[in-house]
């Protein structure tokens, strides 16, 4: 079986969940036998070492076409970032423009490679899809990590973008959501047919660094984590009022906000006018390792989105033993748990709740380790698995 | 000659209502009225009076010869008065036939006799009170809260009086021995033991509806011949289970009415059967042998131990500090208080708390309010807290943290 794949990102340059399933997915994809051709922007740097492993060994082939492109990307971003180029005639003038332009790149190497089936990860990639389905005419497979109304929590939203997402659903063979969530936003708004969409859910991968630290912080303090990108989809504003009613009957406690985003200077002013600013510290965006150390620091993880597809995330905190608040507005919610869970606008319930896990320790201590248990069932096996029976289906239908 | 004992659990529990963490120190109601009263409302209109309208008339119709056992928890009963007030009468009406038999249990269905042996015998004289009271009805034979038993509990049925007692008939306590016969406990000897035949129990209780299960569909007429099988080497076929059993777990249109209304003439066309109560068992048959039960054995989940209520953490917890408050409510002497706390003792409390159920979902959800069992815990720690405070205040003495 030889898939052409397209995606945007991998860790540990990626800056969201996208990254960390495309790499997950395809470590296990490659162990169970598949061929993958996988199609990247330029940009990315494939600096992991277990990547370039898997690339090493002939598991999967890397292809690169220059671009400019990032995913979670806006058109400001784009003209923003076009300037710090070297070269920046090359690329497309705007946002749109590149994609156009990629999408031709892409076909180019549709014509050269030999493959079975297509399999895109989000909007950026569907013309690129497209582009290979109507060159070589084999199946195309969307995989729907997050929609453009998620990304901007249903306002102001790129008619651009949503074109191009209806477009290639529209088009694709099958299409995978990766959750149930996700699939009835696509059959609401996008008027997709049930029947054409499989729902996949994430997982979790466990290679990990462990090591043990003592942090200084946790000497005096208790913590409580939000990790994100600071974006209005991922309820970062909630957080911090939460803190705030929080701080009104628990001392000794510290909100750390790990992450950057185009939020991130009103939540900073948000916290200084609520009067907590010496109780949130900005952790900005961080590398893998110290991801890691945030999520072990922890004693609460809150993932407070407003519109989560799925949320890798509320699984990497349990993976490291911290239990986790979840909005009920996430993929994850359906298959966990072992977690607790809330409205996002609840700020009451979800204040509540944090002071119940950090007073109550028998509470902590059960979520720390069935949690733990839980989360040890998502192996990146399970969706592979369900990504090759959809391979399966569409190459037998011809 | 075979005897069937059917005896039947009646009991809801005082929910609780969600109670935020900063309601703590406000003293608000700690209990759910609307949802109870929906709930018994619910349950009367689905089990209750068109379940006990058929116990009465199969008895009628047998000459008595129809009869079963129940046992009503006083919290079940406070709740019918207020709501549901038919119920009492229907059950008044039950009862006066003479071929209906009410036993007596904790009356907040709790299980003080793990934590205090004071508590749980004026919990127990509450229960025979009430039943008095209601039905003018002095209960003989004794059920601990979900057949909660060991040699210590028979030990203090025998002391408050009881002639009998009902446990589960666990396998790893029975070994090859047949739960259908009488027992004696160990080092009791004026109280006999009856066990619970939990093949046949649930054959009713869980299985009856399961399309997958092999003896699907179950007839009166089938259920009657596994009894008969039994004659010859067995004396009494102890049928313990929840009374929602009939129309709540078990739906109408599934047919347990149906099955009920021809079981008695099913089972009686064989000469040598008969229906039993607990009471007219431990009269009619001999103790075959003492039993020992070291530890605590219940009917639920397949373990038919404690871990349902005890099982984790949280659960040991909360009742732990539940009745760490003992000495503080009783020396304030203040009945509303002291009514709370024992409302709190109520095992469906932690019951709700229980995760080793949880991973797959399950039918023990019936009736759960919350949709984790770390919500009910969060819930309870907050009521709890609040009412530690209450307590401080009332019982103007420092309750510990």
């Amino acid at each position: 079986m030889k898939v052409l794949m397209f995606g945007w990102e991998f860790p540990p340059l990626s800056s969201g969940g996208l990254g960390t399933a495309c790499y997950g997915l395809t470590k296990s994809l490659s162990k169970k036998g598949v061929k993958i051709t996988f199609v990247l922007p330029y940009s990315f740097d494939a600096d992991n070492a277990d990547f370039v492993k898997l690339v090493a060994a002939g598991k999967i082939k890397v292809r690169k076409i220059a671009s400019a492109l990032q995913p979670y990307m806006s058109s400001q971003e784009y003209k923003k970032s076009l300037g710090k180029k070297p070269e920046p005639k090359i690329y497309g003038s705007t946002l749109f423009d590149e994609v156009r332009r990629y999408t031709l790149a892409a076909e180019k190497i549709a014509e050269e490679e030999d493959f079975d089936i297509i399999h895109c990860h989000d909007w950026m990639t569907f013309g690129a899809g497209i582009g290979a389905k109507r060159k070589k005419n084999k199946p195309l497979v969307l995989h729907v990590h997050a929609t453009e109304l998620d990304r901007t929590g249903g306002h102001q939203v790129n008619q651009y973008v949503y074109d191009l997402e209806r477009q290639g659903m529209h088009k694709a063979d099958k299409i995978i959501a990766v959750s149930n969530f996700t699939k009835n936003k696509m059959m609401t708004h996008y008027s997709i047919p049930s029947e054409k969409i499989k729902v996949v859910h994430n997982a979790v991968d466990f290679s990990q660094h462990y090591y043990d630290e003592n942090f200084e912080l946790k000497k005096t303090d208790k913590v409580v984590l939000f990790l994100g990108r600071v974006t209005l989809q991922k309820g970062p504003d909630y957080f911090v009022h939460a803190a705030k009613k929080v701080l009104e009957h628990e001392k000794n406690v510290k909100f750390i906000i790990a992450g950057s985003g185009d939020m991130e200077p009103f939540i900073i002013e948000k916290a200084a006018e609520l009067g907590i600013a010496d109780r949130v510290l900005f952790a900005g965006f961080l590398n893998p390792d110290d991801v890691e150390r945030a999520y072990k620091m922890a004693d609460v993880y809150v993932m407070p989105s407003v519109s989560e597809p799925f949320g890798i995330t509320a699984l990497e905190a349990m993976k490291f033993k911290t239990p986790s608040i979840v909005s009920n507005q996430s993929g994850v919610s359906e298959v966990i748990r072992h977690c607790l869970k809330t409205d996002f606008w609840d700020i009451d319930e979800m204040s509540s709740k944090i002071i119940a896990l950090l007073r109550y320790n028998p509470l902590h201590e059960a979520l720390k380790e069935s949690g733990y248990s839980e989360v040890k069932k998502f192996s990146w096996d399970i969706p592979a698995d369900k990504c090759i029976d959809v391979y399966n289906e569409l190459i037998s239908k011809g | 000659m075979v005897s069937v004992c059917f005896y039947f659990q009646v009991h809801q529990p005082p929910r609780l209502r969600k109670y935020s963490v900063f309601e703590i120190g406000h003293h608000n109601g700690y209990f759910d009225e609307h949802k109870n009263e929906a709930i018994i409302k619910k349950v009367t209109h689905k089990c209750y009076l068109p379940t006990n309208n058929l116990v009465l008339d199969l008895i009628n119709k047998t000459d008595g010869k129809f009869k079963v056992a129940y046992s009503m928890t006083g919290i079940v009963l406070e709740q019918l008065e207020k709501y549901s007030p038919k119920v009492i009468d229907s059950f008044r009406e039950l009862v006066d036939t003479g071929c209906v038999e009410i036993l007596d249990e904790t009356y907040h269905h709790t299980l003080s006799c793990l934590y205090s042996k004071e508590e749980f015998m004026e919990q127990v004289e509450m229960h025979n009170k009430k039943i008095r009271h209601l039905f003018n009805y002095k209960p003989k034979v004794f059920r601990n809260t979900e057949l909660v038993y060991n040699n210590d509990v028979a030990a203090l049925a025998a002391k408050m009086g009881y002639k009998g007692i009902l446990a589960e008939g666990a396998d790893h306590i029975l070994g090859w021995r047949s739960p259908n016969f009488v027992y004696r406990p160990k080092d009791s000897s004026n109280i006999k033991l009856l066990l619970k035949n939990y093949r046949l129990s649930d054959d009713i209780a869980f299985r009856f509806s399961e399309k997958g299960w092999k003896e699907f569909p179950l007839t009166a007429e089938k259920y009657a011949n596994w009894i008969n099988a039994i004659n010859g080497n067995g004396n009494v076929v102890n049928l313990f289970m929840d009374y929602e059993t009939f129309g709540e777990h078990q739906w109408e249109d599934k047919g347990i009415f149906e099955f009920l209304k021809h079981l008695p003439h099913e089972i009686l066309k064989h000469k040598d059967n008969d229906f039993t109560t607990p009471s007219e068992a431990i009269q009619k048959y001999d103790a075959v042998a003492e039993l020992d039960f070291p530890h605590f054995v219940s009917w639920a989940d397949v373990e038919r131990d404690m871990s349902a209520w005890l099982g984790n953490k949280m659960q040991q917890e909360a009742i732990k500090e539940i009745y760490n408050l003992e000495p503080y409510v009783k020396l304030s002497k203040n009945p509303a208080l002291l009514d709370e706390w024992r409302k709190l003792q109520t095992s469906d409390h932690f019951y709700y708390m229980c995760t080793k159920w949880f991973n797959d979902g399950d039918v023990h959800k019936y009736f759960n309010p919350y949709d984790s069992p770390y919500e009910a815990f969060i819930t309870y720690m907050n009521i709890l807290n609040d009412f530690r405070i209450k307590a401080n205040k009332l019982g103007e003495v420092k309750v510990g943290e």
